[in-house]
């Protein structure tokens, strides 16, 4: 992967921003990063998933969750499962810049899928147990990766830039599934808005909580941080407030314009499920 | 993609609706229902272009024998006159069953 | 004697009723419902009238329970904005009635390649819904999911069977995060040859990865075979650490293993073998 140096280590970035004076916590895995900082004078739980070129899986190297990724992010999410069980949940900031799950024969055969359903079932638990799961988009937020890590929150807030996608599959692999060009693609993406791989399209479809514009995403200024954890606080009492379900995802005005085949299955099929 | 609309007078009633096939490469899913006046009407949606004049073909061979007041709607994946009339008869008998 | 019946070469819908008690499946958002993709019209793509996802109500052994059978013959059993739906609003009521004392069983047939990418983000984000909803209904039923054949299942679908209570096999399935042709696409030829199908099933066949622990039964193509696996998979309840919460026992297995010179996929076997499950 070829990632321009500032942008493979966006993750770094902001989560040192962010976890501020905290110490991270020693995951024995530096591709992890884990912290117990503090948000609105409450404990809070900073992960990211960056690069690390001395991995000792080959093929995640440059910031992608692999095996040991995917379990190290399920346990760091449980011990603070556990360790709250009987207090105040504190929240958890899945700080997301990841350029996909790791791609090889030796992630396959060690289950990489399991390794990522294993973070996202911690993500999701997490939730379910009252704890604000915020996933912060500060680049790359791809595929079972992201999956895995930051899409089981509760709310996802993104900045604006262009280096932050959302998308499915990279676009040269789209390209060779699909039989179409990637020039094909970016086409369609330009009409089709699921198809696109910018922020602002992901925000159309109601998916996104906000967008943080005027951001330095690379050097963020002092102002710039605190701009974003007082974002941050307000998505974590929104969350505070809400139903521990994905349900707000269907809510918004966008998602009633984009989604509204989501909404409409769920409408019909609440109907029909217990006809006679 | 091409959608095509065919009309044909019919008398046999059409006891309840059926539902045959995939819209997988070379195959198509038919969806045969009673039609809500007296004529039978088909809604053809296929994936492939210029073909309208087969498709008048089957429909007519298959009106012939199975002259069914039907709605019929067939979404289409590329499949053979051969595989649409098949899918055709087995909707039809599926809706007498 | 009992004349085989292969299961893979059925349809959804026709799976579907196989594997609930006879006579008990009743379909839910059918064809005739005609909710479709909004999306592949747009694209000149023909639609399928129940967007490539069967799904029924009935019962197995007697209990109420729900079947969502991803058609793979449609698209490849992708997951677009409907399918992916259907899939997770079923999920979403089944919880809804477990917490109100009336548990209902979801069985989950996968044959997917995952992400519809005619569709994309908004595949992908049904997808995350199917993964909450099976681990927010987990913790009251059992989710079964089985994988058949001949797609398979991959992507972020891959996830979901990863996060079911019990997952069924037989031989011709595959399950892994990335198809072949992906990893060939990010990896390079010398990382994972598509092509090579002997090598793909002795990394991600059923067989591979029920000997390693992926999967819990490992089953013949045979729809009376399935049926028997899923009543067992049934009666075995909820499980309280199911595989996805298996933390220290994965991290540790993959602690022992050598990154530099990993195990081959027999190797594994020996390796990881897991008891065979009464």
């Amino acid at each position: 992967m070829n990632l321009k140096p500032t942008l493979s280590s966006r993750g770094h970035t902001w989560f040192d921003a962010l976890a501020g004076q905290a110490c991270s916590l020693d995951t024995g895995l530096p591709s992890v990063r884990v912290a117990d900082g503090e948000l609105n004078r409450e404990i809070t739980r900073f992960i990211a998933v960056v690069p690390d070129p001395n991995n000792r899986f080959a093929r995640a190297r440059s910031g992608e969750v692999g095996v040991d990724e995917g379990w190290q992010l399920a346990l760091q999410v449980r011990r603070a499962i556990t360790a709250d069980r009987d207090c105040r949940r504190r929240s958890i900031i899945a700080i997301v810049d990841i350029s996909s799950q790791a791609y090889g024969s030796n992630e396959e055969l060690l289950g990489i899928h399991l390794a990522c359903a294993a973070a996202a079932d911690a993500f999701a638990s997490a939730r379910l147990a009252g704890h604000p799961v915020i996933a912060f988009l500060v680049g790359k937020a791809m595929s079972g990766a992201f999956l895995a890590h930051g899409y089981q929150a509760n709310r996802i807030i993104a900045l604006d830039s262009p280096e932050v996608l959302v998308q499915a599959m990279s676009k040269e692999s789209a390209a060779r599934v699909t039989r179409l060009s990637v020039s094909d693609l970016e086409q369609l993406g330009r009409q089709i808005v699921p198809m696109a791989y910018d922020i602002e399209s992901f925000a159309r479809l109601g998916l996104l909580r906000t967008i943080i514009r005027h951001i330095d995403a690379d050097r963020p200024t002092s102002h710039d941080v605190a701009r974003v954890r007082g974002e941050l606080t307000d998505a974590i009492g929104d969350a505070r407030a809400s139903a521990a379900n994905l349900s707000s995802r269907l809510a918004s005005e966008e998602a009633r314009q984009t989604r509204a085949a989501s909404i409409e299955v769920r409408r019909r099929l609440a109907e029909q499920w217990d006809a006679a | 993609m091409e959608v095509l609309r065919y009309k044909y007078p019919a008398k046999r009633h059409v006891t309840h609706r059926a539902h045959v096939g995939v819209v997988g490469s070379g195959d198509l899913e038919v969806l045969f229902e009673p039609s809500t006046d007296q004529d039978a009407h088909v809604l053809v949606t296929t994936s492939v272009d210029g073909f309208a004049t087969i498709w008048k073909n089957v429909l007519d061979r298959f009106f012939g024998r199975y002259d069914y007041v039907a709605s019929i709607e067939i979404n289409d994946f590329g499949a053979t006159p051969g595989t649409v009339m098949l899918r055709l008869e087995q909707a039809a008998e599926a809706s007498q069953a | 004697m009992m004349i085989r019946q292969s299961f893979i070469e059925m349809n959804a819908r026709e799976r579907a009723a196989a594997l609930l008690d006879p006579a008990s499946f009743r379909e839910l958002l059918g064809p005739f419902e005609r909710i479709k993709s909004p999306w592949l019209p747009l694209q000149g793509i023909v639609a399928q009238a129940d967007d490539g996802v069967v799904l029924g109500r009935g019962l197995i052994d007697g209990r109420s329970a729900f079947v969502a059978s991803i058609e793979g013959a449609f698209q490849g059993g992708s997951m677009g904005e409907v399918s992916g739906a259907k899939i997770a609003a079923a999920l979403e009521l089944a919880r809804r009635d477990c917490e109100r004392g009336r548990p209902i069983l979801p069985l989950l047939l996968f044959e997917t390649g995952g992400v519809r990418l005619q569709e994309a983000n908004l595949g992908l984000a049904a997808i995350a819904e199917i993964h909450a909803g099976i681990i927010a209904v987990r913790e009251f039923v059992p989710v079964v999911g089985v994988v058949a054949g001949v797609v398979g299942c991959f992507g972020g679908m891959s996830l979901a069977a990863a996060l079911c209570t019990r997952l069924i096999v037989t031989r011709q399935a595959r399950l892994a995060m990335n198809g072949p042709e992906v990893i060939e696409q990010e990896a390079g030829i010398g990382e994972l040859d598509a092509a090579d199908r002997a090598l793909i099933w002795k990394l991600m066949g059923g067989e591979q990865r029920y000997a390693t622990g992926f999967a819990d039964d490992l089953v013949d193509d045979d729809a009376a075979a399935i049926a028997t696996a899923v009543r067992w998979a049934v009666a075995m309840g909820v499980e309280a650490e199911p595989r996805s919460r298996q933390i220290s026992q994965y991290m540790a297995r993959l602690a022992a293993i050598d990154a530099q010179h990993p195990p081959t996929p027999v190797a594994l076997r020996r390796l990881w073998q897991t008891d065979p499950v009464a």
